[in-house]
């Protein structure tokens, strides 16, 4: 019981101090915009922590923080095996295979008007479709290895992709197009010089999103069948066994992989859109 | 009119027509091994011999097979008017109470997703207006909801339907969860956007008419937020269905659209698998197509549709 209000103590104390931080003086300095949201974390993971210890929640329910990182610890080969198999191999190969065909479809309905009036809106339908759905019929044909992962991970970017590089390329406004005519621009110098950088920006939001559906993809083809590792192996057989510590330790690198490659992506967009206004630092 | 149905409608006639030729050497060996069997002779003999050839090349040599591709029971990529007929058959002619009425499995999914969307909806958009009021819960959680759709929340699908029916919760809650939490981020940081849209002037303007906070809220903040609302609405109903279909996953034997996807699976039941995808994708248009229908309407009567 005493766990349950040092937990409910934690929480008010540190609920005060954020309150304090965010309203005083310091509020606008990066010190702060950092610790604020930290130490919110760090207060849900102490209550975590002690509610689970003070109330003796099993370990089936909900393990404790401190036993998730003991088993993260204790097995690294095993995650980082899972994470080779899953991300590495399923999600990224089939992030690279969608982003590029679907860079190679935009450009054919960039060129063609018919296309562009007949396949974009087609594409937008499906992009939002359930697509994971497919995930059984493409372990069904290719197998229980990583290629079919990447092939649900194909089928699952290359929609929002191809609506989003379309839209950037028509991104640019007609007196530009005009100018790139005035000085006799091929089809080509134009799109490398005018069309491709304008597109960058809808580029790069088209890979943010993506890049989350691609680890979503790669993790639920492997509930439909998988080789003895990966990421969604790792979590239906453990949450089989009833060992949540394992489930949660996955869902940790899980995590860690979805946002490290977010923040790759975004770190690259901020190289190559210096120039659009989002990216301006100050206001 | 015609103009832009016009090349939709190309487009999906030369989708049907690749479909219907990828299913020749999709279903070539099976139907040649199938018409061996019954004693057909075909060029390369024994299927052993066959696994060397292409697949088109097997189409090429034995052309008098070919009409057989597009009517198999168990083919590896079905025709479209078997999955139609799949559909029709489930749909229509089963009673909608039987265990093969895609209408049951349908509905179930369907409950489930309902009950999660209003739920994760209502609380992103509760959450919301706190962080919109209160610069603590700004600066504190903000961070975590951004950082969170960089997360594949949905692989914890599976443990929270396992843990929750350990617990005693089976059936339509825990499913509902889990589309509630996937259509929750969504909402939450399309609706703060919404709530901060009123301009600068806006606001001022409220002041100098000397409006309470709740004043703001309801007669400049909530209207301003209606289009940011409906956008991240459309997103997060597409989020809960997928999120209840991966939930019915773990249920193998169970109902829902998510569980006939798995037992079409373990069964080789491929007609049934695409079936199935199509009800789904049925289902996810018609969701979105609501929230659209809703959104137009409520736009035209603030004034705001253009």
């Amino acid at each position: 019981m005493i766990e349950v209000i040092a937990a409910f103590l934690a929480w008010a104390g540190i609920w005060v101090l954020n309150t304090r931080l965010a309203n005083g003086p310091a509020s606008n300095t990066r010190a702060v915009q950092l610790l604020v949201p930290v130490l919110f974390g760090v207060t849900i993971l102490v209550v975590w922590e002690l509610v689970v210890r003070g109330l003796n929640v099993p370990m089936v329910i909900l393990p404790a923080p401190t036993s998730i990182a003991a088993t993260i610890g204790e097995s690294v080969p095993t995650l980082w095996n899972d994470f080779v198999q899953t991300f590495v191999k399923g999600a990224l190969s089939g992030f690279a295979i969608g982003v590029a065909a679907a860079f190679v479809v935009a450009i054919f309905v960039d060129r063609s008007e018919f296309l562009s009036r007949g396949l974009v809106p087609v594409a937008n339908f499906l992009a939002a479709l359930p697509i994971v759905g497919t995930a059984p019929i493409l372990v069904m044909w290719y197998g229980y290895d990583w290629q079919s992962k990447a092939a649900v991970v194909v089928a699952m970017v290359f929609f929002p992709m191809l609506v989003n590089i379309s839209a950037g390329l028509q991104e640019t406004t007609p007196m530009q197009r005009d100018q790139m005519k005035t000085w006799a621009a091929s089809y080509w110098q134009a799109f490398w010089k005018l069309r491709l950088p304008a597109a960058m920006p809808f580029l790069f939001n088209g890979l943010k999103i993506c890049s989350t559906l691609a680890l979503i993809g790669a993790i639920v083809a492997e509930f439909f069948g998988s080789p003895l590792s990966g990421m969604g192996f790792r979590i239906s057989v453990s949450v089989g066994r009833l060992s949540l510590d394992m489930v949660w330790a996955e869902i940790f690198v899980a995590a860690l992989a979805g946002s490290l490659f977010y923040g790759v992506i975004a770190l690259v967009e901020q190289w190559v859109t210096f120039w659009h206004p989002s990216q301006r630092k100050g206001r | 009119m015609i103009n832009k149905i016009g090349p939709v409608l190309a487009v999906l006639a030369v989708i049907i027509g690749l479909w219907y030729l990828a299913c020749m050497p999709m279903n070539i060996r099976l139907a040649l091994d199938t018409a061996e069997r019954q004693g057909a002779v075909i060029t390369p003999e024994g299927r052993v011999n066959r696994q060397e050839h292409s697949a088109i090349g097997l189409v090429i040599k034995n052309p008098q097979h070919v009409a057989g591709i597009w009517s198999q029971k168990k083919p590896r990529l079905p025709a479209p008017h078997q999955v139609v007929a799949e559909l029709w058959r489930t749909t229509m002619e089963v009673k909608p109470t039987s265990k093969r009425s895609l209408v049951l499995h349908g509905w179930v999914t369907l409950s489930a997703t309902g009950l999660g969307f209003i739920i994760g909806s209502l609380s992103g958009v509760l959450l919301a207006i706190g962080i919109v009021h209160n610069r603590a819960m700004d600066m504190s959680v903000m961070p975590w909801a951004i950082a969170s759709q960089t997360i594949p929340i949905l692989a914890i699908a599976p443990m929270i339907i396992v843990v929750l029916a350990s617990v005693g919760l089976q059936g339509l809650i825990p499913k509902a969860l889990i589309s509630a939490y996937l259509s929750f981020f969504p909402v939450v940081v399309g609706m703060v956007k919404g709530l901060r849209s009123p301009s600068h002037m806006d606001l001022d303007l409220m002041q100098t008419w000397s409006a309470t906070r709740s004043q703001i809220f309801w007669k400049l903040r909530m209207p301003a937020s209606a289009p940011y609302l409906f956008a991240s609405l459309k997103i997060g109903v597409a989020s809960s269905l997928v999120g209840t279909i991966v939930a019915e996953l773990p249920a193998g034997g169970g109902q829902g659209l998510g569980a006939r996807l798995l037992s079409g699976s373990y069964y080789g039941q491929t007609v049934q698998i695409w079936a199935a995808l199509f009800a789904t994708a049925i289902l996810a248009a018609a969701l979105v197509a609501l929230i659209g229908g809703i959104e137009k309407g409520v736009l035209k009567r603030m004034g705001l549709a253009g």
